[in-house]
């Protein structure tokens, strides 16, 4: 570690001197000598209104939250490598969704296979990539790097946690229902989630994960509120728009999308509560189910995937671009060089933000929605592989001419570039709606979305965890345990999806909770087992991971140097046990862009060093 | 206790772990941390290089070994008119994103390597290049609007309905937890109106029998049963649902389309290959005789060496593609694409479902009333029996029995319908102006045979006079006789024999 803790040529600044000459005094701790904020253990790691902490919940619920959905996931793919094999070993923990025969032989019932898949699914999107995602590093950074003392209220951004939590609560009670839970997709289309009669999980299962769901909104749009007005608004002395790291811009309009769309999304789950309790008839119409003709007509399904994916299209990029911020901040500072194409890169975010809004329809193709509006929604998605490409490009020529360190961070940084070219790819293939009519809801799209939203997204969250766990936790995690973890995830997760791409050419639809019902669909047997075998290798992974960040969190190698990476945003200014307030004394103030590696054969100059004589601030080209 | 010793084992492992991280953390602290730092950058570079270049070589490897499994390729090109667009469409796409591909994946992975940390590498100060930029811009967006093009081109032909005056067939696929039924017009070409309230064990798909279109209509609900669809003729397939959504999923004809309860949608397609000839085109032998794809040379049962091949298994077939419940994975049907002689044929041998298992039960409102399709039905098959009769040699074929010409009980009063057969009766009289016959009454063995006997008398007479008088046929031309229960043809002790036994019939004479 010894070089990257300490660079070669390490520079002179000290930053409390210039901090204390040119920083912005707003008298913070004269106005808080007792803090009353974390005087006792409840207030400090409980109820804590500080994001650092809150940071630090977020990430640690969504660890417990990924680890659940992970093992879901190896369940299910337990059924279709191994349909045949013996499943009653994990009735213990599985209960009666693992049915034993008189000749001893457990089962994995059908509908709670679907319960598994919805679960996995709910779970990965909203907990863990939402909000262990961009909940996390969006707490973490967003006052550190802008230069402020905390969120702009601390308050709503700790019960942005607590409804969180209670979204949890709530989904992980759901699962103990005898009923099973919600297990009708994680779209939860009606008139199947709608109707208890169509599936078990519509029952209470269903109701529950609404109820989880809204609150989860609730969530969302607390902390999203929180990062605009703080962006917007706290940024220290000096800290333009443009002078932003770019982790910032992804969380900053990740916010405001998540604002935009998640309220449809609830809007949507509450026509279906009507739906389902009121009579009302939104999304239904001429069903006969159970033996008798329903009293509801005049709805239309259709509505209610267009008022979903007006959400749940964005919330992809609400998923993947703090991925790409955080990535984007890994790659400059691990190869020692500025960003290629800062602007571009803010441009770029910005036309997938706008686009991210009207292409919704892109996941309906095949819905039975007209024709023609399709023309415009295949014309907007395929556009979006503009921006995505500018993208790929900066981050390669990131690299180009750098002084690459092959640190934890730094590869998966370089791992999450390779899944976004390759999941980013496939999309070029479904956005096209011609293509879509043989690829719409095959083993294509769960290759394609897995990789490019579901790897990919974890991979940004992993180069996020290794590169600032110094900064959450003053210690290092295992950079040996890092690596393996690295090359170990990376061929797996290859490993599990690649294939997939040619079991959904072979037109597999996606969902089957087997594959020997169709002669198109059982040809893959050998192949199946051998995604199994991965995804079990991969999730050991995961738990190494597990591992290695609760032992590193008491037993890791300690952090000697406030800023060990060498780093020139503000985060690193901070005393290495950061207080409340994040600043001893004054604010730092800013005087360049985030990206001064490399430049005049200095190593590095941190953002708060003035402009020499004549210099020109990187960032203004 | 296993559960105690996996437990064991997970912790011996997680120890285990630990010691390697702090182990090669102690290792690096004794030969001097800057050293092992580079020596551990200079591995991971290396392997990101072995990495990428066995990642594609795998890629590319996987491809062509899977390429006669998957669609758009080889055997599995389209199986209708419109796919093949679609494949050629998916085809351009490979090309383009394969090459972007490989090469981001190249440059990525080298210029890692190449540019790894190096002691007093002096790294280049580029934040940007506006002409590179302006570059990687322009060409993402000239391939994306020619594949926009093109894509554009051949969805909005695909989605076309059918025209005005377009020849086609109309079917219908209805889409229920868990299975799939089809529906055809009869010979009317139209299918009938339906409403999910009509809806009864009987009748699933909720026929309106009150439109007359539905009369003929054909249905077809069991799983096994193949659906036969003729090839070159455009399909046009109405796509309903009855409690949730499902997906009309035809993989081999690239047809694929949501089933959506109140809301029916579309797809028209042409099968363009026969089952046969896809068959044979899997099967395929190279010219020296060797298998051209030999994965469906394997047998296809797997524990059987001695089934048959998979090639001649082969079976296109139909699955739901939107999940619809815990039966979604099993909603298969068989479509079999025949000639077109062979599929009119087929659908001969189809009977009305309304015929079949509505007729004179409760639900058909038209309980002991007379159709025209029975009429005709009637008329035809009367037409068939007389062509009979007039061909044959034999003495005993020259018999017919009225079958539709009963009476009101004990009486000769003609019942509602009967004249329809005596219609048809006066019809062959009038085109075969040579036929003379004999009419002959009849009765079971019940009651006074005196009685018997008049009553039969009456009741030919009553056939005499109706043809005389209103079909106009010249008396010298008829007979009329009855027999009473003189001339048993059946068993008159059970009430089937002695329903056959009341009849009233002619034998042509002279011809």
């Amino acid at each position: 570690m010894a070089d990257i803790a300490n660079p070669t040529t390490t520079p002179t600044y000290n930053p409390d001197l210039l901090i204390e000459e040119m920083g912005y005094e707003d008298h913070f701790h004269e106005h808080h000598d007792e803090d009353k904020y974390q005087s006792n253990f409840l207030t400090t790691y409980i109820f804590s209104q500080d994001h650092k902490m809150i940071a630090k919940q977020f990430l640690i619920t969504g660890i417990f939250w990924g680890f659940i959905g992970a093992a879901m996931s190896i369940v299910f793919r337990l059924q279709l490598g191994f349909p045949e094999e013996n499943m009653a070993w994990i009735k213990p923990l599985l209960g009666k969704w693992i049915t034993v025969n008189d000749a001893g032989i457990g089962t994995l019932a059908p509908e709670f296979y679907y319960a598994l898949v919805t679960m996995h699914g709910t779970i990965l999107v909203f907990f863990v990539l939402t909000a262990g995602l961009s909940g996390t590093f969006s707490n973490l950074l967003i006052p550190l790097q802008v230069g402020a003392r905390d969120m702009a209220s601390p308050l709503l951004n700790m019960l942005s946690y607590w409804f969180f939590f209670l979204a949890g609560a709530v989904m992980f009670a759901s699962l103990f229902l005898s009923t099973g839970p919600f297990s009708g997709g994680w779209t939860a289309y009606p008139p199947l989630s709608a109707l208890p009669q169509a599936s078990s999980g519509s029952g209470a299962g269903m109701t529950l994960w609404i109820v989880s769901l809204v609150l989860f909104v609730v969530s969302v749009l607390l902390g999203g509120i929180n990062y605009v007005t703080t962006v917007l608004n706290l940024r220290t002395k000096g800290m333009t728009m443009w002078r932003l790291p770019l982790t910032i811009w992804a969380f900053f309009v990740t916010a405001i999308i998540g604002i935009l769309s998640f309220p449809v999304l609830a809007s949507a789950f509450f026509l279906v509560m009507c739906d389902r309790g009121l009579g009302t008839s939104f999304f239904l119409s001429e069903i006969f189910i159970g033996g008798s003709a329903l009293e509801h007509v005049g709805g239309s399904p259709i509505l209610y995937q267009h008022l979903f994916w007006f959400l749940g299209h964005p919330e992809v990029y609400i998923i993947i671009l703090p991925a790409m911020g955080l990535v984007s901040e890994v790659l400059s500072v691990h190869s020692r060089k500025p960003i290629f194409g800062y602007k571009a890169m803010v441009y770029s975010i910005l036309a997938i933000a706008f686009l991210s809004f009207i292409v919704w329809a892109h996941h309906m193709f095949m819905s039975g929605v007209n024709p023609f509006i399709s023309n415009f929604f295949v014309i907007f998605t395929l556009i979006i592989a503009v921006p995505s490409a500018v993208k790929v490009f900066n981050w390669i020529s990131t690299l180009y001419g750098g002084n690459v360190r092959f640190t934890s961070a730094c590869l998966f940084a370089i791992g999450f570039v390779s899944l976004f070219i390759s999941g980013g790819l496939t999309g070029i293939f479904l956005g096209n709606s011609a293509i879509d009519i043989q690829m719409h809801d095959t083993y294509f799209v769960v290759a394609h979305f897995h990789i490019v939203m579901g790897v990919a997204a974890f991979f940004g969250m992993f180069a996020g965890i290794y590169n600032w766990f110094p900064k959450m936790f003053g210690r290092f995690m295992n950079e040996t345990l890092g690596r393996i973890h690295f090359w170990g995830t990376i061929i797996g997760a290859y490993a599990i999806f690649w294939p997939m791409h040619y079991i959904g050419l072979a037109g597999v639809p996606r969902r089957y909770y087997r594959f020997d019902t169709f002669d198109f669909a059982s040809q893959f047997g050998a192949m199946n087992k051998f995604i199994t075998i991965a995804a079990i290798i991969v999730f050991a992974l995961q738990v190494l991971f597990i591992i290695n960040f609760f032992y590193s969190i008491w037993k890791g190698k300690r952090v000697t140097s406030r800023n060990p990476w060498g780093a020139t945003t503000l985060e690193w200014t901070t005393p290495i046990d950061t207080g409340h307030g994040n600043w001893p004394g004054k604010i730092p103030a800013v005087h360049r862009w985030a990206y001064d590696y490399g430049k005049d054969g200095t190593e590095y100059i941190p953002q708060y060093v003035p402009l020499g004589e004549g210099e020109k601030d990187g960032g203004e080209h | 206790m296993t559960g105690l010793l996996a437990v064991l084992s997970i912790i011996l492992i997680a120890i285990i772990i630990v010691q390697i991280g702090k182990v090669t953390e102690l290792a690096a602290k004794i030969r001097g941390e800057e050293e092992a730092e580079m020596e551990i950058n200079n591995r991971n570079a290396l392997w990101s290089i072995v990495f990428m270049v066995v990642f594609l070589i795998a890629c590319v490897v996987s491809a062509v070994y899977y390429k006669n499994s998957i669609l758009w390729y080889g055997p599995h090109t389209a199986a209708s008119a419109h796919g093949g667009e679609l494949d050629s469409l998916f085809n351009t796409t490979l090309f383009f994103t394969g090459i972007v591909f490989i090469v981001t994946h190249i440059l990525l992975f080298w210029f890692a390597y190449k540019y790894r940390s190096k002691k007093g590498r002096k790294v280049l100060y580029m934040p940007h290049d506006t002409r590179l930029e302006i570059i990687w811009t322009m060409v993402p967006a000239v391939v994306m609007s020619f594949l926009v093009i093109k894509g554009l081109v051949a969805w909005n032909e695909v989605m076309a309905d059918v025209g005005e005056d377009e020849d086609y067939i109309e079917i219908e696929a209805t889409g229920m937890q868990f299975l799939w039924t089809m529906r055809y017009p009869g010979p009317d070409g139209a299918l009938g109106r339906k409403y999910y309230k009509n809806i009864t064990a009987v009748n699933a798909l909720g026929q309106d029998w009150e439109d007359t279109k539905n009369l003929d209509d054909i249905v077809s609900s069991a799983a096994g049963e193949v659906i036969k669809l003729p090839i070159n003729k455009k399909v046009r397939v109405r796509i309903t649902a009855r409690d949730v959504l499902h997906n009309f999923d035809l993989p081999h004809f690239r047809v694929k389309m949501d089933a959506i309860p109140g809301l029916p949608t579309y797809f028209a397609f042409t099968p363009n290959i026969t089952t046969e000839e896809y068959r044979e085109r899997l099967g395929a032998l190279d010219k020296e005789g060797n298998p051209l794809y030999p994965e469906w040379h394997e047998p296809a049962d797997p524990e059987d060496a001695e089934s048959k091949a998979r090639w001649e298994e082969f079976n296109f077939e139909l699955a739901c593609a939107e999940l619809c419940g815990s039966g979604h994975y099993s909603m298969r049907r068989v479509i079999e694409v025949v000639s077109e002689e062979e599929w009119k044929a087929w659908m001969d041998e189809q009977k009305s479902f309304y015929l079949m298992s509505i007729r004179n039960t409760d639900e058909d409102p038209y309980k002991g009333k007379l159709l025209s399709v029975e009429v005709q039905q009637r008329s035809q098959d009367f037409r068939t029996a007389v062509d009979q009769a007039l061909a044959s040699d034999k003495e005993e074929d020259k018999i017919i029995r009225l079958e539709y010409v009963t009476f009101e009980t004990g009486s000769a009063q003609l019942t509602q319908y009967a004249n329809y057969q005596l219609e048809d009766l006066a019809k062959v009289m009038k085109s075969n102006e040579n036929i003379q016959i004999a009419i002959s009454g009849h009765t079971d063995n019940v009651g006074e045979p005196e009685a018997n006997l008049s009553l039969s008398t009456a009741r030919a007479q009553t056939v005499y006079d109706y043809l005389t008088e209103k079909g106009d046929i010249e008396p010298a031309r008829l007979t009329s006789a009855g027999y009473g229960e003189t001339q048993p043809i059946a068993d008159n002790t059970t009430e089937d024999g002695r329903q056959e036994n009341r009849r009233t019939e002619f034998k042509i004479v002279t011809q």
